[in-house]
């Protein structure tokens, strides 16, 4: 059954505001939530006032900006910073994206800035992924065949075939879809969710594998897939702008198509 | 040192309403008042199985402000559920997923909806007093 409410350890609190020098023209405040496992203490959200004059465009300048200057304990992941690793994901002005991805001036007014949504955190921004990366080792994420590979070649594939996985390979696995989803939000444990089942779609789709019967078996549930009731937050949110809720409906029609 | 109990990020509290949720969240609620309203005809038709007494006394309901708002909004649910529920019917056979599309679908569903329900009641209205 759903819980709608944050549990009582998780209700979140007032924070600390770290006030910008006086002076300051171009002010932003980012409110970040916190929290620290070694305090005790419920999540709270703290205030830091940047000086946009000092700061990068992106958001995940401002936050590697707050943490250099002002709070080195300021927790996130980040790699890349240029929306290829998925590392940054995280709630930005209320919906899913790479911080590395999402300008300042995109936010008005305040930037408030969560964990991915419904997710148990591990500190401040950073969520715990096992959940989702045990789902994602449950759809078998690589090539599967049965016939013998050609002696002399790798395995062939047309250019139609291969134009089939565009929209599925470029997937980094951030979890912004998945984590926007309600039905994820409510069935996490069962239902794959978003971002997975694009991938059990992007390897059911590749003219190479020759398991998708298996594939699909292992979807046909009435959680695993049929969780998905196309309400296309994900596909709303995705920072890579591809298409899960789509990647989900391709799945549902070839299992009616092979009854 | 033993982990603490981690807590759960915030979902529903912090994520943005939009179209595409808040839609999917009204095809579930009509989905859920339709039901009730079922029970409601059921009842009309029984106060005009029992009688022409027991009739009047629903239909004075019926015709009072809070009987013609519980009207008015079924007859939007009714609506609303059918034109979404075409758009369902679209995306099972895998068409309109592109995000412009979800936006045009989705705002034709609620300008229609509501289209409809004045054109029916406009329609229903005339028919009385004609």
């Amino acid at each position: 059954m759903a819980e709608f409410t944050l549990p009582a350890n998780s209700k979140i609190g007032e924070g600390k505001t770290h006030r910008a020098p006086s002076g300051t023209k171009r002010i932003k405040t980012f409110k970040i939530y916190r929290w620290n496992p070694d305090d005790g203490q419920n999540p709270r959200v703290d205030s830091f006032e940047i000086d946009l004059d000092q700061c990068a465009p992106m958001v995940l300048d401002a936050l590697i900006k707050i943490k250099t200057e002002i709070d080195t304990t300021v927790t996130f992941r980040r790699s890349c910073r240029e929306g290829i690793c998925g590392s940054c994901a995280m709630n930005i002005d209320g919906t899913n994206t790479l911080a590395c991805l999402k300008p300042i001036d995109e936010i008005k007014g305040d930037a408030k800035i969560y964990p991915l949504p419904h997710m148990l955190v591990i500190k401040d921004l950073v969520p715990d992924l096992t959940v989702p990366y045990a789902q994602y080792a449950s759809i078998q994420p690589w090539l599967q065949t049965e016939s013998a590979p050609p002696p002399d070649a790798e395995r062939r594939q047309s250019e139609a075939e291969r134009a089939k996985l565009d929209g599925l390979w470029e997937c980094v696995l951030c979890f912004c879809c998945s984590t926007s989803c309600p039905s994820y939000w409510w069935n996490g444990e069962r239902y794959l969710g978003p971002a997975i089942l694009l991938q059990a779609y992007r390897w059911i789709a590749d003219s190479r594998d020759e398991m998708a019967g298996e594939r699909l078996d292992n979807l046909e549930d009435p959680f695993r897939l049929y969780r998905c009731h196309t309400i296309m937050n994900c596909t709303k949110t995705c920072p890579k702008g591809l298409n899960p809720g789509k990647a989900i409906a391709e799945i549902k029609k070839m299992m009616v198509m092979r009854r | 040192m033993s982990t603490p109990t981690r807590p759960l990020s915030p979902h529903l509290q912090i994520y943005k309403p939009q179209l595409t949720s808040v839609l999917s969240i009204t095809h579930r609620a009509t989905g859920v008042a339709l039901s009730a309203g079922a029970i409601f005809l059921v009842i009309w038709l029984a106060a005009a199985a029992a009688g022409p007494a027991r009739y009047a006394q629903v239909n004075a309901f019926l015709g009072s402000w809070f009987g013609m708002l519980l009207l008015i909004g079924w007859t939007w649910a009714l609506f609303f559920h059918l034109c979404n529920g075409i758009r369902h019917l679209a995306w099972d056979v895998g068409w309109g997923f592109e995000l412009p599309q979800l936006h045009a679908s989705g705002w034709a569903v609620v300008a229609g909806s509501v289209a409809l329900t004045v054109i029916a009641w406009a329609a229903g209205l005339l028919a009385m007093g004609g």
